[in-house]
């Protein structure tokens, strides 16, 4: 599954960022890693981006980038 | 002493840096303001010392321009001393970074910034604990609001004296160079350190909720700048006419007391013009348009502006990011270049440069005024400026399909909003004024000058020459090349010009209807006015520069010559 499947405001956990070291290093700079818990907050129209919310930071995450990050539905809800 | 800020983007190390240096360095509630780094010297309890302001990063082993800027300084550079700003609302993100310094067994004060934010949101902070664990000192600090610096720097200064330095207690890694590892242990120590209590209120997904909603954040988003503009504009109005008046009288009393049609007269005049056209754009709608931007800025609007439009300016190749110039251009083109700054990719960051200058700026809307919609009426004029939207979307096309594109798509903080203080609102609207009148009005004084030369040798033969290729294909009188160059330092003086060069101001006695159309649909698109010029050569350089000005020609050429075969159909 990844992170453009998923339904707004359930947390789940990042697997693994796809697409390239160029795109997982701009992601980690943002503070996205594999393990962290995130959450959709909500997602612009037309195509427009998510907003995605990890470590109680929010960041605005193209379509094409979140069809690269693979999560997993577990136990996120600590956070 | 030399003392580096360093911490991640949109932390407030400029502001801290401001707050002890005066107003330097440019801020914004948006990532990555500060791309290089600025320096200053500073009096801290009877000493000077050097304060560097880096640019925001999350890691030293960072890949963009600025992060890389940013750990090549501390690297080559002999600093004394680093303060590691966090934002202590996140902490366990900043204290990744704080781990890598620790590493290099450097002298290290961290700095919890935001301090208010922090509380606001229910966080308990036991910062002495965590100084203990880390083994360097955790200063609180709210350096928007000047709280805290000055105990920040009387530490700082205290540490740096210290004739050794002991490192036993720093908390070091096995195994440093494990980024996964440090991402694991910042976690650990929040979750150690910090106490989440109840969030007080949640304003900020209250505020988001609407202006962030699928349907009513477009409507926010319309009000919202409809009145930025309507503001700025009015603004703009209210001072530019009788500032206007009162300077061409000044220089009529001038042009009296030196002597009507000497050399010397028209050069003096040329160059006051120069000075006019200078006062002419900063005052009413560089100054507006910079404090009304800067405040949307550090309130943390634009970031979300960027968010809804991502959708739209996908479609022309950018980034949502890339309508903050197209907004601006409206106004002026020259913030809108200005404001390109922001990006972090140079190809993107020409892209839409080179997009903003095709936006028609209040000067190019009174000549669509003074001539279409005057004498052919408001919808004529309305089509028009479609037109523009739809030149500038494929031009967007076809630029960025030319220059391969190597981000997949947006990646932006938004941040929480944020009040901001009326002091770095003016200063950076300050800031970015002191750069328009240091770089481009010189140029603007010198080339009205020159062209006030080539006025008094009866350059116009010349000038009408110079355009008689593009006219000729126009269909339009020789006589327009005048207006056609003074355009180029004023786009509205393209339409006083015009009045000179064909000898009435009755403009439907000497252009037909489908010449105006395709007069103003050319001085819509063509070259970009002097002060924008100046303003591409500081922000990509001269050869941007010169592309962009040759573009431009181009699209006018082809949108005007298209122009002008439809409107032969239409009248």
């Amino acid at each position: 599954m990844v992170l453009l499947d998923v339904k707004k405001g359930d947390w789940v956990r990042v697997l693994k960022l796809e697409g390239g070291v160029g795109l997982a290093d701009k992601l980690t700079q943002h503070g996205l890693y594999p393990g962290d818990c995130v959450r959709v907050l909500r997602a612009a129209p037309l195509g427009g981006p998510l907003l995605v919310e990890v470590h109680g930071r929010e960041i605005a995450l193209g379509r094409g980038i979140a069809k690269k990050i693979l999560i997993e539905e577990s136990q996120c809800e600590s956070r | 002493m030399r003392i580096a800020l360093i911490g991640q983007p949109n932390c407030g190390k400029s502001t801290l840096f401001n707050q002890v240096a005066g107003y330097k360095a440019e801020t914004g509630n948006f990532t990555g303001t500060t791309v290089t780094f600025t320096e200053s010297s500073v009096r801290v309890g009877g000493e000077t010392v050097e304060v560097v302001d880096l640019p925001g990063t999350y890691t030293l082993a960072g890949t963009n321009p600025a992060e890389r800027e940013a750990s090549r300084y501390l690297m080559s550079e002999d600093v004394d001393l680093i303060i590691n700003v966090l934002d202590a609302s996140h902490i366990s993100q900043g204290l990744e970074l704080t781990l890598e310094l620790l590493a290099m067994k450097v002298r290290v004060i961290v700095a919890l910034n935001m301090m208010d934010e922090a509380s606001r949101i229910g966080l308990t902070i036991r910062g002495t604990d965590l100084s203990k664990k880390l083994g360097v000192p955790v200063m609180p600090l709210v350096a928007s609001r000047g709280r805290g610096v000055r105990n920040l720097f009387l530490a700082a200064l205290r540490l740096g004296k210290k004739e050794s330095l002991d490192t036993s207690d720093y908390l070091i890694m096995e195994n440093d160079d494990d980024r996964m590892g440090r991402h694991t242990l910042s976690g650990k120590l929040e979750q150690e350190f910090v106490t989440r209590g109840e969030r007080r209120i949640n304003l900020r997904d209250r505020i988001d909720d609407l202006l962030l909603h699928p349907f009513w954040g477009y409507v926010g988003l319309v009000v919202i700048l409809y009145a930025f503009f309507q503001i700025v504009y009015g603004v703009g109005v209210l001072v530019e006419t009788p500032l206007m008046n009162f300077l061409a009288s000044i220089t009529q009393k001038l042009v009296v007391f030196l002597g009507e049609g000497k050399m010397f007269t028209e050069i003096v005049v040329g160059a006051l013009q120069g000075v006019v056209a200078g006062i002419g754009i900063v005052l009413p709608y560089l100054a507006p348009f910079l404090l009304g931007l800067g405040l949307l800025e550090d309130i943390g609007y634009m970031s979300r502006v960027a968010f809804l439009m991502d959708a739209l300016m996908h479609r022309i190749g950018l980034h949502g990011k890339a309508i903050v110039p197209f907004i601006l251009g409206y106004g002026c083109n020259v913030p809108a270049v200005m404001s390109t700054r922001t990006f972090d990719d140079p190809k993107e960051r020409f892209v839409a440069a080179a997009l903003a200058t095709l936006v028609p700026c209040a000067a190019i809307l009174s000549v669509v005024f003074g001539l279409v919609a005057f004498y052919m009426g408001p919808l004529i004029a309305l089509i028009l400026y479609l037109l523009n939207i739809f030149v500038i979307a494929l031009v967007g096309r076809i630029l960025t399909s030319m220059i391969p594109e190597d981000t997949p798509g947006l990646i932006l903080e938004i941040p929480p909003y944020r009040i901001p203080t009326l002091r770095t609102v003016t200063q950076k609207a300050w800031f970015r004024i002191k750069e328009f009148i240091v770089e481009a009005w010189p140029l603007l004084i010198a080339g009205s000058a020159i062209l006030a030369l080539a006025n008094y040798f009866n350059a116009a033969v010349f000038f009408n020459m110079l355009f008689r290729p593009v006219t000729w294909i126009l269909g339009l009188p020789a006589a327009t090349g005048v207006p056609l160059v003074f355009g180029i330092f004023r786009k509205e003086l393209s339409l006083v010009m015009l009045g000179q060069a064909l000898g009435s101001m009755d403009f439907n006695t000497v252009l037909t209807s489908v010449q105006m159309i395709t007069f103003t649909v050319f001085v819509m698109f063509y070259v970009p006015c002097l002060a924008t010029l100046a303003a591409l050569r500081r922000e990509l350089g001269t050869k941007a520069m010169l592309s962009i000005t040759g573009m431009t020609i181009v699209i006018a050429t082809i949108t005007a010559l298209l122009a002008r075969g439809v409107a032969i159909i239409f009248f």
